[in-house]
């Protein structure tokens, strides 16, 4: 065991753990967060995915000791008041059926759009390499992220 | 009459006055648990209204719906159809599913009748409701029942508008009383019925509206709860240890080998083995290191590459023309013949399935309570009230001790391993006297879960020499689809119930292909085989999305687009020529008029010999009441044997239309999931064991390959009831990709999924069979 401590959406948290247990695990049992999900624990799906510094990464993977940067999770990334516009164009077009993979894309989509405002089609795609969605949430999800860009766009013209 | 059931015939008695007593009383829903054998379900009557409705003080309403919503909206539909026959705007109707204390069991999710059979008691309900708020409202104002009417959530005087009374004022917190017709039946096939009579379809104000899911903002915040979320206090983890060659049993377990980690335990109770710990990465760790010895088996199951000769050869177990559950009907194999030696031409091909696993987004979890007297489950499973009984039956409970509570789960398309999840939780919390939660490994919701058969398609036809259709056989042979029936209430069906030694109670059945083709010899028959390995097998079978519809309808519309091209003929016109007219054709007709369908004879003028090359494939289906045809447009590239369906065009004739964007988006859903099936998914296997453990090793539709386009016509027929949309377009998605990849390349591919490698092989072998 060892005393790791841990920036999760902006609170401070020291955790007395096994370095190499998964931050998954340290998340969801050791914080009793719930939005990073256990889909594979393999990082081959993206359920489990949050942000460090603002870039993706897989937290079933990755050990909790590992975790040198601030960490963001879905529930981190807006408020039901203020939702980010990714969420906000998620919940317009109606974009997922189970949603239990959600943490990933949506994150995802939020750090692609931070680093490239207007993706292409394929840009889009090839961001999304590595997620799965199993209901078949595919075309929505693209044109929800597509819906997110115009928003960004049109806040910043 | 509009779409409502006639399944139960309506009673005078219902009328009387009697019936309008306002009780106070404590109703079905709220019934403390008894020690009682039926199970908490039952203890909700069917017969009475307040089972389905509650209007609290401020005249909002509570529906109990007793059906499930997997993620397609279902639930917002039905408070659709409760706040049109009450005239309230749909923000006053919440809808209740899934907790067997507060509903009626309709069956959960099952065979996408959540609206065409689920809503049916529920709409008659709020009929029923209405009428008894318009004689209460009447009353209160001192006026006839003939001078009020409902508007807005109140009863209000026609003449004076402005003398009213509010649902919450006439019936707020209390109970209706008032007793419905119910038809007997429990599951799917409950209904009940009101004396007053639905409102026709020609009022409908909020039902035919696209109304948005309202469980979407809390997903997409991340604050909503999934059933891996449940947390009970003393919550032990468990995890199931399975074995490494399918059909083995641990002979001995070495406990000290998790000794050193904190309060893990071994669950060994006959042949079912677990291990349970205070902390789930504690479980893990004690799974993954528990020294077992496994008993010695011949390996179960025959090389991959011979699976479908495997098929082809076992002996037959049940065969029949008719329906699985039914009688059997014995093929007309003679009239076949007859046929077919009076054709011009015979055509033969043969096509085959693979396993596929429902690989759910995460592997199945639990939580089980287990009380000594009782126990409560919180699952995934879409048939809660099942599973309650279920996990009754394996504790050895009065199934009314038990109380199952649904929380939305990774994604559910049939009887995954939600349903094992469930026993597995209740066998570990039994054997610790602690409340257990249960979640597997990646592999165990892939290669462990019950799986989609595997099977082989006979098909045969004949042409006179104008190319019509003379004689027509499709058999399908393969391994029975009912080795797990997805009612969960049998123990027997669950991975720990084999091994607790719950005998096997497995069905032999298959289907046929569904649609109306009227050829003037018609023969379509299946035949089942043995399972590879009886007990615990990891290649079970159940239902999958669309049971058997992708299988059956790869060959019957594959051949159909065979025949089509025998017979120089365009395919789409083909199959108008032996569809009755009306709905089916209808549909087929609006597919080709929204994609600008010209009529040609599928495939290319030349073999294309490299590059990336275009085609399109069509395929339609009935399968019981609801109508689709689907056109595929596809990219073939032939270097490196991608196939991209870039677009569809989807007709859907699903009777009236409850919510169109809903409707849209479960339609979108099956075609995304059935590219991926058709494209990708293949569950492998070695002779010891699935080799299919995640998602590198049974790979799954990716973001580069998803359609750009699903474009969908939604032929609404108000004059009929609502039918399921939940899985019909499923199986037209093989088919139509198949035809389309033949339109573009001249390849047929009668071997699912068209993997780039397989698509690489079947160009070789073409070039193989060209002369020069």
């Amino acid at each position: 065991m060892a005393v790791i401590t841990l920036d999760v959406d902006g609170t401070a948290h020291r955790l007395d753990v096994e370095p190499e247990m998964p931050l998954l695990y340290a998340l969801r049992d050791e914080l009793g967060l719930n939005n990073p999900r256990f889909g594979c624990g393999l990082a081959q799906c993206g359920s489990c995915t949050v942000l460090m510094d603002g870039q993706p990464i897989r937290a079933c993977v990755v050990p909790v000791a590992a975790v040198t940067g601030k960490v963001q999770t879905l529930s981190g990334l807006g408020t039901a008041e203020e939702p980010h516009p990714v969420q906000q164009a998620f919940i317009d077009e109606q974009a997922l059926f189970c949603g239990y993979c959600m943490n990933g894309w949506i994150l995802y989509a939020a750090a692609l759009l931070e680093s490239d405002p207007n993706p292409s089609d394929e840009a889009i795609r090839q961001a999304f390499t590595g997620l799965k969605c199993r209901c078949g949430s595919h075309s929505a999800i693209l044109r929800a992220v597509k819906r997110a860009a115009a928003t960004l766009s049109d806040r910043e013209g | 009459m509009g779409w409502y059931g006639t399944a139960v015939k309506r009673r005078d008695v219902l009328k009387g006055a009697g019936s309008l007593v306002v009780s106070l009383a404590v109703p079905g829903a709220r019934r403390a648990m008894a020690a009682d054998d039926r199970p908490l379900w039952r203890a909700l009557s069917p017969a009475q209204l307040d089972t389905y409705l509650k209007i609290d003080e401020t005249g909002r309403v509570t529906a109990f719906f007793g059906k499930m919503d997997m993620g397609q909206g279902v639930d917002i539909s039905i408070a659709q159809i409760v706040a049109e026959e009450l005239d309230l705007p749909l923000d006053r109707v919440d809808v209740v599913m899934g907790d067997t204390a507060l509903t009626v069991n309709q069956g959960g999710a099952s065979g996408s009748t959540g609206i065409e059979r689920g809503a049916n008691p529920l709409r008659n309900a709020a009929a029923e409701a209405r009428r008894v708020l318009l004689e209460l409202g009447a009353e209160m104002l001192g006026v006839d029942a003939g001078e009020v009417a409902v508007a807005e959530g109140a009863v209000y005087l026609r003449a004076d508008p402005v003398r009213r009374a509010g649902f919450g004022e006439l019936i707020g917190g209390g109970h209706f009383d008032v007793r419905l017709e119910w038809n007997g039946s429990y599951g799917n096939a409950l209904d009940a019925l009101g004396s007053a009579a639905p409102k026709d379809p020609s009022e409908y104000r909020v039902v035919g509206q696209p109304f948005p899911r309202r469980d979407l903002p809390e997903i997409v915040m991340g604050t909503h709860e999934y059933i891996v979320d449940v947390r009970v206090p003393d919550m032990m983890h468990g995890r199931v240890v399975r074995p490494p060659v399918a059909g083995s049993v641990p002979v001995s377990v070495n406990i000290d080998s998790i000794g050193a980690i904190a309060g893990a335990r071994v669950v060994h109770e006959g042949d079912y083995l677990g291990v349970v710990a205070g902390r789930e990465w504690d479980a893990v760790r004690a799974a993954q290191q528990l020294e077992v010895s496994w008993s010695e088996v011949e390996p179960p199951f025959p090389d991959m590459d011979d699976l479908y000769d495997h098929i082809r050869r076992a002996p037959v177990v049940r065969e029949s023309a008719g329906g699985g559950r039914g009688a059997d009907v014995a093929p007309d194999r003679d009239a076949v013949e007859a046929a077919l030696a009076r054709a011009d031409r015979v055509l033969q091909a043969e096509y085959e399935f693979p396993f596929q696993s429902h690989g759910s987004m995460g592997p199945a979890c639990a939580v089980c309570d287990y009380r000594g007297d009782s126990a409560t489950l919180w699952t995934g499973s879409q048939k809660p009230h099942y599973a309650a009984e279920g996990v009754a039956n394996i504790l050895g409970l009065p199934a009314g001790n038990v109380r199952g509570i649904w929380v939305p789960g990774p994604g559910s398309y049939g009887r995954n391993d939600a349903g094992d999840a469930a026993m597995d939780a209740a066998v570990m919390s039994r054997a610790v006297s602690r409340p257990v939660r249960v979640q597997g490994t990646r592999a165990e919701g892939t290669a462990w879960d019950p799986k989609a058969p595997a099977s082989v398609h006979f098909a045969r036809a004949g042409l006179d020499a104008a190319g019509n259709v003379v004689g027509y056989e499709m058999r399908m042979k393969g391994f029975s689809a009912g080795d797990v029936e997805s009612n969960e209430s049998n123990p027997s069906y669950s991975y720990a119930g084999a091994l607790l030694g719950w005998p096997n109670t497995s069905v032999h059945r298959l289907s046929n292909p569904g649609d109306r083709y009227g050829f003037p010899v018609n023969v379509r028959y299946w035949q089942t085989i043995a399972p590879l390995l009886e007990r615990a097998s990891p290649l079970r079978t159940a239902h999958l999305r669309d049971p058997l519809g992708p299988q059956n309808h790869f060959a019957s519309e594959c051949f159909m687009d065979e025949m089509a091209v025998a017979a120089g003929a365009d395919p789409v016109e083909f199959r108008l020529r032996y569809l009755p007219d009306g709905r089916d054709a209808d549909v087929l007709r609006a597919a080709a008029e929204r994609y600008g369908w010209e009529p040609a004879v599928p495939g290319p003028e030349a073999p294309p010999s490299d590059g990336v090359v275009t085609g399109r494939g069509v395929a339609y289906t009935r399968r019981g009441l609801p109508v689709v045809a689907v056109i595929a447009d596809v990219e073939v590239d032939l270097d490196t044997g991608r196939v991209w369906p870039r677009r569809f065009v989807v007709a859907s004739d699903q009777g009236i239309v409850v919510n169109p964007l809903w409707l849209r988006r479960t339609i979108e859903g099956n075609i995304i999931h059935a590219v991926s099936r058709t494209l990708h998914e293949e569950v492998r296997f070695t002779p010891e064991r699935v080799t299919s453990v995640d998602w590198i090793s049974y790979p799954i539709l990716e973001m580069v390959d998803a359609p750009e386009e699903i474009d969908i016509v939604l032929v609404n027929r108000p004059e009929l009831p609502p039918y399921g949309a939940g899985e019909p377009s499923t199986r037209t998605v093989p088919p139509a990709i198949a035809n389309a990849v033949f339109d573009a390349t001249g390849l047929r591919i009668r071997r699912a999924p068209f993997s780039r490698e397989r698509i690489l092989a079947a160009r070789r072998a073409s070039a193989d069979r060209q002369p020069g």
